[in-house]
């Protein structure tokens, strides 16, 4: 497991202070866009905004300009939590797979930008519908497979709640990977501790997380989702560790609305959209670094 | 002169796996995925044939549904391979989202179909598939006559672009379409031409749709039998060309009479060409143990029910 805090070799101060100004801006988005049409889920979102923007920023192998379906010869990623779409919409958008603008249309009729991800509307860089929990990994293993049988050597990123670990389908899926090998997958669980009902220890504990997935036979790490310095070495380190015949799994620690203050400490911001109030006290936590939309 | 006599009886579920060798073998992107009923879904020679393009879940269903969306993604048509029960009610919500919704190009292939899977009971008998999957938007539903039709069936699935429900049977049932009659998704089969009655049937009973009408002449009634091998989505032109001339229809199927092919034969009529139908189908009931015939027999889904109910439609005209 990687230090806490310490840079990584490769990546420069002035790198890091570039990715956190783009995390700001992607967390104006999300408060905006969910204040906007006074629905959907800011919490998640702005706890995996340091991964989602490490990701699409620096991590993945990907061309939004040359986006199709397959994704041959390019890395992929699946939300599997689909209810944190403001961070994906937004991530997707800045790193220009579609235009920015867009932004202001979600959860509107005639929008791509469904309330959930879907390829339903067409939207680019979404290569699956989700939303209802549990059946992104085993979607990922799918199309880890796929390039495994198409010798094609990118890798397949996926994002889930630790409250969706509570459905059976995940452990279904878990056993398959490893079973199958499936050594072209990097699985990351955003582990917060928080579900819409409450704390996870309160709904349904998940018990020993860690060796859980190690039992299922995967190749485990942690990491601190809130520090870019720590998920860029973690995702590095989670890399490094694919292509050994086991599928590797992040458990990354997040804070459920890292970024506004008061969003943070409790499972309210789930699901729960800011009034005008509320907004202006988030906004002023966020410096606007890349204009909003 | 029964103009379709039996030429063998092989169970419908080895025509799936006759085809889906033979899909393998003409399009490299074809892969199978199997939960742990290679040998009931006649999966093998496949896989022996295919090993690297063969997938071996295990019994985790709605795991093999999320693998097979994903396979897709990567230009690959994935065929699943389990019971009838469990590729549609158990994971019905994993080929709603992450299948039907995310139009994705899976092959849902389903055996051991409606009651005639015999002995194992209604747990297993599941009589409720076609309603839930021709529910669904985009989703493509065929239900083949005999061995010869479904592996046809399988072959044309798989040059089909889109998520397809392939729904067959476990028993040995007489094969009687021949092998080289052109079978072409969403256009139903005029097997038997006739003025008196119209009688659509898919799956098993197509065969004794066929008696039925066979049984009749004696009576002087010439019913028409029509395979409605797909039933989404459905050939309203046959259908309605087919009543317009006879003026009734009889309707059979191995299905509860809410949500199959009756119903959506029904639907067509009603607000195309308002026509007195009868329904075989299983009223609205669970099934239970026994053999293929006496649950036939039982259900009220045998050729005599047909005969009768030709019979009741004739003097609803």
């Amino acid at each position: 497991m990687p230090a806490p805090n310490a840079a990584p070799s490769k990546v420069s101060r002035a790198s890091l202070d570039e990715l956190a100004r783009t995390c700001s801006q992607v967390r104006r988005d999300i408060v905006r866009m969910v204040h906007a049409v006074q629905s959907g889920h800011p919490g998640g979102s702005l706890g995996c905004t340091e991964f989602m923007v490490a990701l699409y920023f620096k991590v993945l192998r990907h061309d939004p300009t040359a986006w199709n379906m397959d994704g041959a010869g390019q890395d992929l990623f699946f939300l599997s939590n689909g209810h944190i779409s403001p961070v994906w919409y937004s991530v997707l958008a800045r790193s220009g797979y579609f235009p920015v603008k867009e932004l202001a249309t979600f959860r509107r009729l005639d929008s791509r930008l469904q309330g959930h991800p879907t390829t339903h509307e067409g939207l680019p860089g979404v290569r699956m519908a989700s939303g209802s929990l549990g059946q992104g990994l085993s979607v990922a293993i799918g199309a880890a497979l796929a390039k495994r049988l198409n010798k094609d050597p990118h890798l397949v990123y996926s994002l889930h709640g630790d409250g969706e670990l509570q459905e059976g389908q995940v452990w279904e899926a878990a056993m398959s990977a490893a079973a199958h090998k499936v050594d072209n997958l990097i699985a990351t669980v955003d582990w917060n501790g928080r579900q819409i009902d409450g704390d996870v220890d309160q709904v349904m504990p998940l018990g020993d997380l860690p060796a859980k997935w190690r039992a299922f036979g995967w190749d485990v790490l942690e990491m601190n989702g809130n520090d870019m310095a720590d998920v860029l070495l973690g995702l590095e380190e989670a890399r490094s560790r694919t292509g050994r015949g086991r599928p590797v799994a992040i458990l990354m620690r997040t804070e459920m609305g890292q970024g506004v203050d008061f969003m943070t400490g409790s499972h309210h911001w789930h699901g729960v959209a800011p009034n005008d109030e509320q907004l202006a006290r988030a906004l002023a936590q966020l410096p606007e670094t890349l204009g909003d939309y | 002169m029964n103009p379709y006599p039996k030429l063998d009886e092989k169970d419908t579920r080895s025509g799936f796996g006759a085809g889906l060798l033979e899909a393998g073998q003409r399009d490299p992107r074809v892969v199978a995925l199997c939960a742990d009923l290679t040998g009931s879904l006649k999966m093998d020679a496949f896989a022996k044939a295919f090993p690297e393009r063969f997938f071996q879940v295990g019994i985790a269903e709605a795991n093999m549904m999320g693998i097979a969306a994903g396979l897709t993604i990567g230009d690959r048509i994935p065929f699943t391979g389990t019971f009838a029960n469990f590729s549609t009610g158990r994971v019905y919500d994993q080929v709603r989202q992450s299948i039907a919704y995310a139009g994705k190009n899976v092959k849902i292939c389903a055996s051991h179909a409606g009651l005639t899977l015999g002995e194992d009971g209604a747990t297993h008998q599941i009589l409720e598939d076609i309603g839930l999957m021709r529910m669904l938007p985009g989703m493509t539903v065929v239900v083949p006559a005999d061995f010869n039709q479904t592996r046809q069936a399988t072959l044309a699935i798989a040059a089909h672009e889109g998520p397809v429900y392939l729904r067959f049977g476990r028993p040995k049932w007489p094969v009687f379409i021949p092998a080289d009659m052109p079978f072409e998704i969403g256009r139903a089969q005029v097997l038997v031409p006739g003025a008196d009655v119209s009688i659509f049937a898919c799956g098993h009973l197509v065969w004794n749709a066929l008696q039925a009408a066979q049984a009749m002449l004696g009576e002087g009634i010439r019913a028409e039998v029509i395979n409605v091998h797909t039933i989404k989505p459905l050939d309203t032109a046959a259908v309605l060309s087919s009543v317009e001339r006879t003026g009734c229809a009889v309707t059979c199927e191995e299905h509860n009479r809410h949500g199959g092919l009756g119903d959506a034969i029904a639907q067509v009529l009603a607000c195309h060409r308002p026509t007195p139908q009868e329904y075989v189908a299983v009223n609205d009931r669970f099934g239970e143990s026994g053999t293929p015939d006496q649950l036939l027999r039982k259900y009220g889904l045998d050729t005599p029910d047909i005969v009768a109910a030709v019979r009741r439609v004739r003097t609803r005209r």
